[in-house]
């Protein structure tokens, strides 16, 4: 049983999460790839975990910012998801939407979500989707300052190839 | 019915265990980091002295420090708004360790420039960060007295090490022990090597909002000295690529030599300088 359970984990072996704001002076992007999940693929559960202070920006001025300002990364280093896939047939080749629930953790603040994206299964499966997460839910403060204007909303995109662990 | 919905419920509480566990598995499975500490300072100086940061690799920093007259000079000198004193400086980071910077300064007609490079980056295994800072300035200024030296002489030659933790998100406090060398100096009222240690601190009042404060106390100077420690208090804003700093001095000079040994006003006789600190940070290139 408890085998049996290991070979239905599977593990990240690639990911890429970003994040987007349009800013009114400067879009603002960055990149992480340092993420790492579990999925199995058997029960559809998934976790994951994104050290904050591994989101890469082109201006690293900009990553102290999001670092010590918004997200407070000293005091919460990590954003976590926990939750399930509902609908993969694992055994489809073929490209599938799916949905997810469970817990997003994000600057200390937990909520249940609601998330939707494509699978590809195979050997690996690779898991994609982009949602939108509202700062002010996850009571990240963006100061108003005058030469920075920051949305409210930013939108995440996830790419992730799993491996058998 | 009812046992349908304990059963349920006891399934999905089952489910949310199993969902917590993977998570623990999983960070149980990711290997510990060892996160630098970020921005102990918010910019390069506390208020006149440098603080252990240095900016990082290709950005450029354009800073503009400027001290007014003393506060305490009445209404004809319009409180010291009269009588001004600026440096403008171009500070670059070479690597995310290393920073030149040149500048200068009105007062004496100076110009100066410093290296400074980063030792020791404070994280969770390390206490501290340790700055090493050296700079040299020399006196531009042209009068009777000074044609009389050679260039050599008109120079003044700093050495610092910079160490400063970060407490808090709140609270980093840094000590500057620092040597001034000035090869020719009035041998009745200071001397050629001082040795002083500063002292300073910024405590957080919001995300973007801070208190510094500084201290530079001569520990060998001559005991006839004229002058005075340096002590410095300012209020910090920062925003995205700048810091402002609003700072009330008694030290008109922001160049080391001029506010480690020759500082003549006494704080707390009101021979305050009012002034700013300004920088704008240019991000140059791109990130590899």
């Amino acid at each position: 049983m408890a085998l049996e359970g290991t070979a239905q984990k599977l593990v990240a072996e690639k990911s890429v999460i970003t994040f987007f704001s349009d800013a009114l002076i400067e879009d603002i992007k960055a990149t992480n790839s340092k993420t790492s999940s579990i999925f199995n693929k058997q029960t559809g559960e998934l976790a994951f975990s994104v050290p904050i202070r591994e989101f890469q920006f082109i201006k690293k001025l900009m990553q102290e910012h999001f670092n010590e300002k918004y997200m407070e990364s000293d005091k919460y280093p990590k954003a976590t998801f926990s939750g399930k896939i509902l609908n993969l047939d694992a055994s489809q080749s073929a490209l599938q939407q799916v949905k997810a629930t469970g817990k997003l953790t994000l600057h200390g603040v937990t909520r249940e979500v609601e998330i939707t994206g494509t699978a590809l299964s195979g050997d690996k499966i690779i898991l994609k989707s982009k949602f939108k997460v509202k700062l002010e839910e996850y009571n990240i403060k963006v100061p108003q300052i005058v030469f920075q204007n920051i949305a409210e909303e930013v939108e995440v995109t996830v790419d992730i190839t799993y491996k058998p662990q | 019915m009812r046992y349908l919905l304990t059963a349920c419920l006891l399934l999905a509480g089952f489910f949310a265990f199993s969902q917590d566990d993977l998570l623990k598995e999983l960070e149980e499975s990711t290997p510990k980091t060892n996160d630098l500490t970020l921005a102990t300072f918010s910019g390069t100086r506390i208020v006149n002295g440098h603080s252990v940061e240095t900016r990082n690799r290709n950005v450029l920093e354009f800073i503009i420090t400027h001290r007014f007259g003393t506060i305490n000079s009445g209404a004809y000198e319009a409180f010291g708004l009269d009588n001004s004193v600026v440096r403008l400086g171009l500070e670059y980071g070479i690597t995310d360790r290393l920073m030149v910077g040149i500048g200068r300064t009105s007062s004496d007609k100076t110009f100066d420039y410093f290296a400074k490079y980063k030792v020791l980056r404070q994280s969770e295994t390390m206490p501290v960060t340790l700055t090493a800072f050296g700079s040299a300035a020399y006196l531009g200024l042209k009068n009777e007295e000074l044609n009389e030296l050679s260039t050599p002489d008109k120079m003044a030659y700093t050495t610092q090490l910079l160490i400063a933790r970060k407490l808090s998100s709140r609270i980093s406090l840094q000590l500057s022990p620092s040597y001034l060398y000035r090869p020719v100096v009035n041998q009745d009222t200071t001397v050629n090597n001082l040795i002083s240690l500063g002292m300073g601190g910024r405590f957080k009042i919001t995300k973007s909002f801070a208190l510094v404060l500084e201290y530079y106390l001569r520990l060998n100077d001559h005991s006839d000295s004229p002058y005075n420690d340096a002590i410095g208090v300012g209020l910090e804003f920062e925003t995205g690529g700048h810091v402002f700093q609003l700072v009330f001095t008694n030290s008109q000079g922001m160049v080391e030599r001029q506010f480690m040994a020759e500082t003549t006003g006494d704080f707390f006789d009101g021979d305050i300088h009012f002034g700013f600190n300004i920088t704008r940070a240019f991000q140059l290139g791109r990130k590899k």
